[in-house]
């Protein structure tokens, strides 16, 4: 059993106060970015590139290699941006809420230290419209790092100036899309731009733009309180870091925990840490292993650590950390129906094949679930969803953003690994779970 | 005549709120300001009167169908005036697993109200994933979140609703 040897990002939860400023800094609050504000913005880059940090918002991408693709100010001299990713929207998805609750500070110090290093004076955080609680601890937590003189002319009292404003969404999951986020930030519908140029070169009001996750960020002071090579080692020699996880459904105890990147999912499951297994009686069908959007696995394929590569032989992905269980007596028609409702309905509209293609799917896998499907409609669902991106492997979305291959990934894992589920619906020209399609813990008491 | 959209302390005090939004971001891009100048108003007022788009769109230097057209795109916005009581129940994967949609047939029973059609007292919705996954199953009544929900839960929770 992996077991976690250093808390990263829930280090300080329980102590008390710690979501004022107050609390914060009595544990330590913002002294990394003191540290950071003597050092070279280079430097620091170069620390976040050795930390092995990558982004927590769903691709993994390298943080320091994401920062040094901002233009040199020789090249570029429009002002820079930063904007955080804290729309939190991926179905299965409950980490970034409970930073922000919890501690916000932890935020708003690694935007200190990211915005020094990239020589952007403002940031924005993006927050989803629904976080009306989460959002109200930030504002205040804002307010406080101003009024104590962190944030404004003088970042903590250096001739540095910041400012960072939180921006509400309105509900709208593409906008956590980082080209719709910005989109969105500056005034308009979200809708995904093209890429290249890429927002790092053309971002935000044109100019240079760094758009990261709050769990990404947050992780930030931590690296510059115990070295680079700390969070490295706490990983996995790839991938440094911890990693909050949310695991939901079938299992005993659902929540969200910070687990180590050497943790399996089978772990996650059924480890008395985390899950803690089904109820008895129970097993494992199916696993939704990072967000909705990540093709699903079945009961043989648990043993998959929870670090970004480890998903690519699975040709599936660790994603936004989002795990949901289904156990033997759930629906998988019933289940991707829900899922592919989900796309259907939040595809912005731009690209013909997602618009057309999304309903369209959601459409057929109704009519199989109530039984009126018929044997060619499997063929056609998964034609459909080749249309907007074939798999596997991931990646080759036809599409401007990868929502596409968001909606037609579920469809093709789930049809290809539940196939006979499917058949029987077509078959028995009924749903055979009939009344309960939603497993052990479906019905509302 | 119709009602004024504001009182004149109103009035102060949403000028005074676009104002301050404006100063967040280059005098160059009002427009950016649109979203939370449209939750502004919809604060203020309850929803998104004619009026009040039209005031929005002006302070933004923007025309009235941008106002529009972004107020449609995002679900939280009400363009027509919402029931008292806006109730949006997730029922997405995580929350259905947990029973959500059974959540949602003892609402629609006990409200008297189907989901999706906007009444006078409430407007029940289903909505999408709202990060309550681990605290399965959740929804929220006018932006206030509440999770873990149970049958005795969602009663204590509408006795409070008048
Ligand atoms: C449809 C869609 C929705 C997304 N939603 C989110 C989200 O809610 N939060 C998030 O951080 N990233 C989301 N992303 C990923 C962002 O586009 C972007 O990669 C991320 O914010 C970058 O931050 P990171 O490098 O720190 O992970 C989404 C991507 C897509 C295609
Ligand atoms: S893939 Fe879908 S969501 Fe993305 S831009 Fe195209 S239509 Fe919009």
């Amino acid at each position: 059993m992996s077991v976690l040897a250093e808390k990263v990002i829930t280090r300080d939860w329980h102590k008390g106060a710690n979501h004022t400023l107050d609390g914060y800094q009595k544990n330590g609050g913002y002294e990394q970015l003191k540290k950071a504000l003597t050092m070279a913005p280079a430097a620091i880059t170069d620390e976040v590139k050795k930390s092995g940090l990558r982004g927590r918002g769903g691709a993994g991408f390298p943080t320091g290699l994401k920062w040094s693709f901002v233009p040199s100010l020789e090249k570029n001299t429009k002002p820079r941006y930063l904007a955080i990713n804290a729309d939190e929207s991926e179905p299965g998805t409950a980490k970034d809420r409970f930073i922000l609750e919890n501690d916000p500070h932890l935020l708003l110090e690694g935007i200190g230290i990211a915005c020094f290093a990239l020589g952007a004076h403002t940031c924005y955080i993006y927050a989803r419209g629904e976080f009306k609680h989460p959002s109200a601890v930030l504002d205040k937590a804002i307010a406080e790092a101003y009024a104590a003189g962190i944030f404004g002319k003088k970042l903590m009292g250096t001739d540095f100036e910041l400012n960072v404003y939180q921006v509400r969404g309105a509900g709208a999951y593409i906008c956590g899309e980082e080209t719709a986020l910005l989109e969105s930030l500056e005034g308009k519908k979200g809708w995904p731009r093209l890429k290249p140029p890429f927002p790092a070169v053309v971002g935000l009001f044109g100019s240079p733009t760094v758009v990261n996750n709050v769990e990404t960020i947050a992780s930030l002071p931590r690296i510059f309180e115990k070295g680079a090579e700390w969070f490295m080692k706490l990983g996995t020699g790839k991938s440094g870091g911890t990693r909050l996880v949310t695991v939901s459904g079938a299992v005993l105890r659902p929540g969200t925990y910070e687990v180590s990147m050497d943790t399996s999912l089978r772990e996650l499951i059924y480890d008395k840490a985390y899950g803690q297994g089904l109820p008895e009686g129970r097993t494992v069908k199916a696993c939704i292993p990072g967000g909705s959007s990540a093709p699903v696995l079945t009961a043989d394929e648990l043993d998959v650590k929870l670090e970004f590569d480890a998903f690519k032989p699975l040709q599936s992905m660790a994603g936004s950390g989002g795990v949901m269980v289904m156990d033997d007596t759930a629906c998988m028609v019933r289940c991707l129906w829900r899922v592919a409702r989900f796309y259907a309905e939040e595809s912005c509209g731009q690209c013909t094949p997602c618009r057309e293609g999304q309903p369209w799917m959601a459409r057929i896998i109704r009519k199989i679930e109530e039984g009126r499907g018929e044997p060619a409609d499997l063929d056609t669902l998964v034609n459909v969803a080749q249309a907007i991106a074939p798999w596997p492997p991931i990646g080759l979305g036809n599409t401007i953003c990868a929502l596409g291959d968001a909606g037609a990934l579920p469809v093709q894992s789930f049809v290809q690994k539940f196939r006979k589920e499917f058949e029987d619906h077509i078959a028995q020209k009924r749903c055979p779970h009939g009344e309960t399609p939603w497993g052990v813990f479906g019905e509302f008491k | 005549m119709a009602e004024p959209l504001f009182t004149a302390d109103e009035q102060k005090k949403f000028d005074a709120g676009i104002a301050e939004l404006l100063s967040h971001y280059p005098p160059d891009r009002k427009s950016a300001a649109m979203l939370p100048a449209l939750r502004l108003l919809q604060t203020m007022h309850g929803w998104l009167p004619p009026e009040g788009m039209q005031q929005v769109a002006t302070r933004l230097e923007t025309t009235v169908a941008r106002a529009y057209e972004v107020a449609t795109f995002y679900v939280m916005f009400h363009t027509k005036k919402p029931g008292k009581y806006v109730i949006d129940v997730c029922t997405n994967l995580a929350c259905a697993l947990r029973g959500a949609e059974g959540m949602l047939k003892y609402l629609e029973d006990k409200l008297q109200a189907k989901a999706g059609e906007n009444g006078e007292k409430y407007f029940l919705r289903e909505t999408e994933c709202l990060a309550s996954c681990g605290t399965a199953p959740c929804l929220q009544v006018n932006e206030d979140h509440h999770e873990n929900l149970t049958k005795a839960k969602v009663d204590a929770l509408l006795e409070k609703l008048s």
